[in-house]
């Protein structure tokens, strides 16, 4: 029954929030704290009466019921009330060109008056039911800042009068870079975690709707090339006991080599256009790895370059730390390390403290490397991360 | 929703391209017709302008704007809108958003925080 409810949860969650914003008028909270309280009323009802024919129609009934009685107890609303009042929920008609009903919620979302991260961190926690936390987690911020910026998009979207709109053809490009950067984040959300790999599969599965509907944004392959090229590693990354296997350690017989061939393609189809962006330098890099046929023949030299580019054209400290990792098996341990030091921003990421743990037991500062490795488990997110971390501190 | 249309210059403006951009004349009828632009006026240069503090009562002058910025105001709007799309909409068909900028600001509206 709990995973019947989940399943809902993960088709339905988006299209209630979606229904319950146009039906309070454009209350964002409201409308996330109605669909929220419908799911749980549906947790203790339906294991006892069991589930309803029409789950979501049930979902949605109640959700406006709660924001009926959530808006009549607020005073001065009462306008608002006799509208919402009289109105069924709109019929949710579709007329729109994005051929996917979650896609087009995701481009409702993204409102090009909003900034990027904004647009994406709103979208991910409207439409995809990711926490605050988990949120915060895919932008490497606090958790607080990332309340304060969830909390300042809803309030202009309030203030401002930002509709929540399906947008015309003509504007879609705009809001463009939102949506894929929602859909990548969504991927690597269940990419971490074993448990929700079904977001891997909706992220790509979205991608490729994406890239038949605009065929000329390069970008849009460049994801989608990049998921695929990551999803195709899949079953090697963890073993039979849940632990995380390395790059390098990995069994390369596991990887889905169709996927890997198909992702390589559409990557080189985007990047002969000549308009590299981030995605498709991502997914080039990837390429490099997934189509090596043994760990040591790595092209570490292109991907190092590759890495030099993503650097000139979308600088972050997340990009240094992968190209003093390229580096590092170019030039050796002590090179990357000097480059690890000029790294600012990253000190909550694990990543960062176990790369620098990494490169210094490479280079025979075992000592070193234990104090680093300590601090990365003290970070890492995930159960399998710190699995890992404790194996990696205990080897001589 | 109302709107103040902050009607700006923009310094990085390069001269043609504004190619193509409507006439202030025809913007203003037609957005007088429907019933959106509800006021607006063109103001004089900043070399005009005079700033205006009271700090424990006593009344400061300064002979000159209140923020240095490249960037001046040249007039305004008053615009009463469905919402921001539209807002965008009647801003992007004013000729000052093709050759300077249009900063866009929402109404405070009473009971709101």
């Amino acid at each position: 029954m709990k995973d019947e409810i989940a399943g809902i949860y993960a088709d339905g969650w988006s299209r209630i929030v979606a229904t319950m914003i146009r039906f309070t008028g454009g209350d964002w909270d409201l409308a996330e704290e109605c669909a929220q309280d419908a799911f749980t009323k549906a947790l203790q009802k339906w294991p006892e009466s069991g589930v309803p024919d029409q789950p979501l129609a049930w979902l949605t009934t109640t959700a406006r019921h709660r924001a009926i009685d959530r808006m009549r107890r607020a005073a001065g609303e009462a306008a608002k009330l006799r509208e919402a009042a009289a109105m069924e929920p709109p019929p949710y008609l579709r007329d729109s060109e994005i051929p996917d009903e979650r896609l087009e919620l995701m481009f409702t979302c993204c409102h090009p008056s909003l900034n990027l991260d904004a647009q994406v961190a709103l979208t991910l926690r409207s439409l995809t039911g990711m926490s605050t936390a988990e949120i915060a987690r895919a932008f490497l911020v606090p958790e607080r800042t990332m309340g304060q910026r969830i909390f300042r998009a809803k309030q202009k979207v309030a203030h401002a009068a930002i509709p929540f709109r399906v947008p015309p053809a003509h504007l879609l490009p705009d809001r463009l870079p939102a949506v894929l950067h929602v859909l990548y984040l969504l991927f690597n959300e269940g990419y971490g975690d074993p448990a929700k790999a079904r977001l891997c599969q909706e992220a790509i599965r979205l991608a490729r709707v994406v890239t038949a509907l605009m065929p000329d944004e390069p970008e849009a392959q460049g994801v989608l090339a990049l998921m695929l090229l990551h999803d195709a590693r899949r079953p090697a990354r963890v073993d039979a006991a849940g632990d995380l296997v390395t790059l390098d350690e990995q069994d390369r017989t596991l990887w889905d080599q169709a996927r890997i061939a198909e992702g390589a393609a559409i990557c080189e189809r985007a990047l002969r256009r000549g308009r590299a962006g981030p995605f498709q330098l991502q997914a080039a890099i990837a390429a490099c790895h997934a189509t090596a046929p043994l760990a040591s023949r790595t092209d570490w030299p292109q991907i190092a370059g590759l890495y030099a580019e993503l650097a000139r054209i979308a600088p972050s400290p997340i990009v240094e730390l992968n190209r003093a990792v390229a580096i590092g098996m170019v030039s050796g341990p002590e090179a990357a390390l000097r480059l690890v030091d000029g790294i600012t921003g990253l000190d909550g990421y694990y990543l960062l403290h176990a790369t620098r743990a990494d490169l210094l037991r490479r280079a025979g500062r075992g000592q070193e490397a234990a104090g680093h490795y300590r601090t990365a488990l003290d970070l890492a997110p995930t159960d399998a991360e710190r699995r890992f971390l404790r194996g990696r501190l205990q080897q001589p | 929703m109302k709107y103040l249309m902050l009607v700006c210059t923009d310094p990085d403006y390069k001269p043609g391209q504004d190619e193509g951009a409507p006439d202030v004349e025809d913007w203003v009828k037609e957005m007088d017709g429907k019933g959106i632009r509800l006021m607006g006026e063109r103001v004089r240069p900043v070399s005009d302008a005079t700033t205006v503090r009271v700090r424990n009562r006593e009344v400061l002058l300064t002979d000159g704007p209140y923020a240095e910025t490249k960037d001046q105001i040249a007039g305004f709007d008053v615009i009463d809108c469905a919402d921001l799309d539209e807002a965008i909409e009647v801003a992007s068909k004013h000729p000052m958003a093709w050759a300077g900028m249009i900063e866009l600001r929402p109404f405070w509206t009473d009971g709101e925080d």
